[in-house]
């Protein structure tokens, strides 16, 4: 390889200016992005830091039972006399970590079905007619058919929703890899040589997923509304372990006098779905090139 | 001389970019006369597209502004009229074709139904007259068979008959200028030869002024009377295009022209302008084709450089060139 | 010479949906030949639809002919063992694309993507690896530093230098250049072809060099072959082809093509479209827009055929009358 230590006389072109972490900056300036990720972050902080409250989420005091919110219990107190805000503080860890689970094993597991489907087109007609299956059927009922059949735990509500939003995450990577695999740089790695797998994992994949981490999002917040969904419905996270979905539906009986126990809970629904939706909408922007402005 | 048909006075455009606003086009002026035909060139980023959109004013809102500039037009100035006398000239007397022919029709529309729209809108024809003037549109772009093309929708239409369809809905109203934007660009040679024919053809039959909008040489010097060199958001040469060709004066220009390969002559190694084209966001001092230019001297990296006139209507941006005659 | 390339009777058809129960097939290719020598550079123009872009896909292994022969240094790339022969001369063998935003991944830093032929063959020590970056962008005019950068940092001209650095990581003997200049501005595409012609003299490349526009394959090619409609219609050595053009159609082009020169005169326009793939005409494929049809182009296919030493022309006008 003697001949390629010549050098070529012209001289080395000037480069661009640096343009670095173009994508954090653009993110980290984004409005709704910063709205949504405050409000995930004290959600979080919250769970984490309930212990603080110095109470038993599950100590019941019959005689406090159903306290309007008060210097002593800001939120109230329920049925069984336990304090509403400490049980939304532990229930915030529920529900978020079953948020956070779903979201990340649908899109880890979609991402792989997705891009398997893309890339080798002989599994694509199988996988895709699995996921057509899942998808025919409601969310919702699809959930409630495999917790009723695992019994109803935190991990069968993980399960069931993993399944059920599985199939949105694989047909939109599948989508993306379909485009990605004929784009330039996949075929010079053909050209050089580049076995189907290191296509996949090394082009393919990572070009392929910014679609689905907008999506994650979503499910997360999707998420946490379908636990409370099937917590209301009984099928979901059992008592006495608290999740925002089974308080709402405790409180449900008492609501006309003690809509407190109702209330907090759901609050804290809407402001996790509401930062989770603005985080989302914040990722697309930046992420979504046709969305870009001029240069 | 008569009064220009547009005449464009310092406009200058900003985009807002993640860094603050940035300044695409700095300090435009130039006329365009009554059946006059410009040619404006230039490489990407020096411009030449946002200066044609400013004439509508179709820069996409809050993302863009002008500090300073004026376009007038019939007496008002375009760049603070109102949206809704805009409305009534776009289209009507200021009409324009783009670069893509695939993606400036609407595919779920026929034909007749996109020209017809303009039609309606401008001159509130009927439908069943709107048709009429639609198939005489056709013929008048030389579509063959027009009475059957009308009915058809876009995908049915190769892309030089989607151009010659952009062309026709451009000139339903009779606009008295055409703003083509790189028309030819996306088209094969042959394609582009024909669809170059027809417009010159119809600025005769129509008595329209055209300005068109280019990064090819060969394109601007057989169709226009009168050249703009654009470079890096600036005018940097101005002149008749006889004069250009025959002795360009600013060193852009010239590098420009000499790293075109060549279908006749002696075959050499080709010149290449050295570096690369600034980014719109880039400081550089003085002259802005500084940094590349064979010719720089001290003076070109200190003091931006004036438009002035050395000759008869040639104007050049380049402090050395024009110190010979002082400006005239 | 023995060719480094030698393609014979290249046919390709894909499947286009169907009509009435039968298969539609479009014939991109029928019938192409050509050689490449060492160190030489073959021009391939035409316009869209042409066949150009196929024909430079199927010598680099993306896509497998429907008939017809490839022999790449001697071995042949079509046919049983086509894998074991592409594998066998992969490393030889290299494509620069048409636009370089494409042609990088965004998401690997400029050196994970020069040196990603050299990975996938194993052939280097880490080090090596790294030495030979390095080598390759001071080769095509880059910092060395640039390695660390991401595409997005660089401007189209720069991007495509890359592409080329890349597709020089082996050292390779034959390259295919697809529209490699067309995606850039004027002043960048200067610099792009001399980078390219520089790199061929010293490392004794062999090019096809395929493009619409014909002053840039004038440039650089030194025999040029004119396609149309997936046909060769003429191929002859770049001062004869472009001085006398023998078939009308490269006529026709050559005249279309706009010249800066505000007095020159122009030839007339050649009327009509490419015709459709799925029905192309019968006999010759271009009797639909030729000025000098006669009755015999609407039946009979004119074969390639030599009209003078080193030149081959398509077409009836050129039987038994001398070369005009």
């Amino acid at each position: 390889m003697t001949e390629l230590a010549l050098a070529v006389p012209a001289a080395p072109a000037a480069l661009a200016p640096r343009r670095r972490f173009r994508l954090m900056r653009r993110l980290v300036g984004h409005r709704s992005f910063q709205i949504g990720l405050v409000l995930l972050v004290l959600l979080t902080f919250a769970a984490i830091l309930a212990p603080l409250t110095g109470i038993d989420p599950s100590s019941m005091k019959v005689r406090l039972r159903f306290r309007p919110p008060s210097q002593a219990f800001p939120f109230g107190t329920d049925g069984f006399g336990r304090d509403v805000l400490t049980r939304v503080l532990y229930g915030a860890r529920v529900s978020l970590w079953i948020g956070f689970v779903v979201a990340l094993l649908s899109g880890v597991i979609g991402a792989l079905i997705g891009v398997l489907a893309a890339q080798f087109r002989s599994l694509d007609a199988l996988l895709m007619r699995i996921m057509d299956g899942l998808m025919s059927f409601p969310a919702i009922l699809l959930a409630l058919g495999i917790t009723a059949a695992l019994g109803p735990r935190m991990e069968s509500v993980i399960i069931a929703l993993t399944v059920a939003y599985l199939p949105a995450g694989a047909r939109l990577v599948r989508a993306s890899a379909l485009v990605v695999r004929e784009l330039d740089y996949v075929l010079a790695a053909r050209i050089a040589g580049a076995s189907p797998l290191r296509i996949m994992l090394r082009h393919i994949l990572p070009n392929s997923v910014s679609p689905l981490l907008v999506h994650m999002t979503f499910v997360f917040a999707y998420s946490i509304l379908a636990e409370a969904a099937l917590s209301f419905l009984g099928v979901g996270v059992q008592p006495p372990t608290a999740s925002w979905g089974n308080i709402i539906a405790e409180g449900r009986d008492y609501a006309t006098e003690a809509w407190w126990v109702m209330l907090f809970p759901g609050l804290a629904i809407s402001l996790a779905a509401l930062g989770l939706n603005l985080l989302g909408d914040g990722l697309r922007d930046v992420l979504d090139p046709r969305l870009k402005g001029p240069g | 001389m008569a009064a220009p048909l547009v005449s464009l006075d310092d406009v200058t455009v900003q985009f807002r970019t993640d860094r603050g606003w940035t300044t695409a086009v700095d300090g435009i002026s130039f006329d365009i006369a009554e059946r006059d035909c410009v040619g404006v060139v230039g490489e990407s980023g020096s411009g030449k597209s946002v200066t044609a959109l400013s004439l509508l004013r179709l820069h996409a809102r809050g993302t863009s502004r002008f500090p300073r500039g004026q376009v007038r037009f019939g007496g008002q100035d375009l760049l603070t009229a109102p949206e809704r006398d805009l409305r009534r000239i776009r289209g009507r007397d200021i009409a324009m074709v783009f670069q893509d022919p695939m993606s400036s029709l609407n595919p779920v529309l026929t034909v007749c139904d996109q020209i017809s729209e303009t039609l309606r809108l401008h001159q509130g024809l009927d439908r069943a007259t709107a048709r009429r003037r639609a198939i005489e549109l056709l013929d008048l772009v030389r579509i063959p068979d027009a009475a059957r093309r009308v009915d058809d929708y876009p995908h049915r239409l190769s892309g030089g008959m989607r151009q010659r369809v952009m062309i026709a809905i451009a000139i339903a109203c009779r606009p008295r200028l055409l703003i083509a934007d790189e028309p030819t660009t996306a088209l094969d040679v042959t394609i582009q030869a024909q669809i170059l024919e027809l417009l010159r053809e119809l600025r005769t039959e129509l008595g329209m002024a055209v300005m068109l909008i280019s990064h090819d040489l060969g394109v601007i010097a057989e169709f226009a009377d009168r050249v703009i060199v654009m470079y890096a958001g600036r005018v940097v040469e101005d002149a008749p295009v006889d004069a250009l060709f025959r002795s360009p004066r600013h060193p852009y220009t010239e590098g420009l022209m000499a790293s075109m390969p060549a279908l006749e002559g002696g075959i050499t190694r080709l010149y290449a302008i050295p570096g690369r084209i600034p980014d719109p966001d880039e400081a550089i001092a003085g002259c802005r084709f500084g940094p590349r230019c064979r010719h720089a001297e001290a003076i070109c990296r200190v003091a931006v450089p004036e438009l002035l006139a050395i000759e008869g209507r040639h104007r050049v941006r380049c402090a050395p060139r024009t110190r010979a005659t002082g400006g005239l | 010479m023995e060719a480094l390339v030698q393609v014979r009777d290249l046919d390709m058809a894909f499947p286009a949906g169907s009509a009435r129960g039968q298969p539609v097939l479009l014939h991109v290719l029928h019938k192409l030949s050509f050689d490449i020598g060492p160190g030489e550079t073959l021009g391939l123009v035409g316009e869209s639809g042409s066949g150009k872009s196929t024909t430079g896909r199927i010598l680099v292994g993306l896509t497998e002919p429907t008939g017809g022969s490839v022999k790449l240094f001697g071995r042949s790339i079509t046919g049983p063992g086509r894998r074991a022969s592409l594998a066998a001369v992969r490393a030889r063998l290299q494509f620069v694309f048409q636009d370089p935003h494409a042609a990088l991944d965004p998401r690997l830093r400029v050196g994970h993507s020069i040196a990603e032929p050299i990975d996938i063959a194993g052939t280097h020590s880490r080090r090596e690896r790294n030495d030979r970056v390095r080598e390759l962008l001071e080769l095509v005019g880059l910092p060395r530093d640039s390695a660390d950068r991401f595409p997005h940092e660089f401007s189209g001209g720069q991007r495509q230098r890359i592409v080329i650095a890349r597709a020089l990581a082996l050292a390779p003997d034959f390259v295919v250049c697809d529209e490699p200049v067309s995606a850039l501005d004027v002043s960048m595409q200067a610099q792009i072809i001399n980078l390219l012609m520089d790199l061929q003299q010293r490392m004794g490349l062999s090019y096809l060099f395929i493009a619409h526009d014909l002053a840039v394959v004038r440039a650089v090619a030194q025999r040029v072959a004119v396609m149309y409609a997936g046909t060769i219609v003429e191929s002859a050595r770049r001062e004869a082809l472009y001085a006398q053009p023998q078939h009308p159609y490269t006529r026709a082009l050559l005249d279309a093509v706009p010249r800066p020169d505000p007095g020159r005169a122009r030839p007339p326009v050649v009327g009509g479209e490419v015709p459709s793939l799925l029905a192309p005409p019968a006999g010759c494929r271009f009797h639909t827009r030729c000025p000098h049809v006669m009755a015999r182009c609407r039946s009979e296919v004119p074969l390639l055929r030599e009209t003078a030493p080193g030149r081959q022309t398509a077409c009836h006008l050129l039987d038994g009358a001398p070369p005009a």
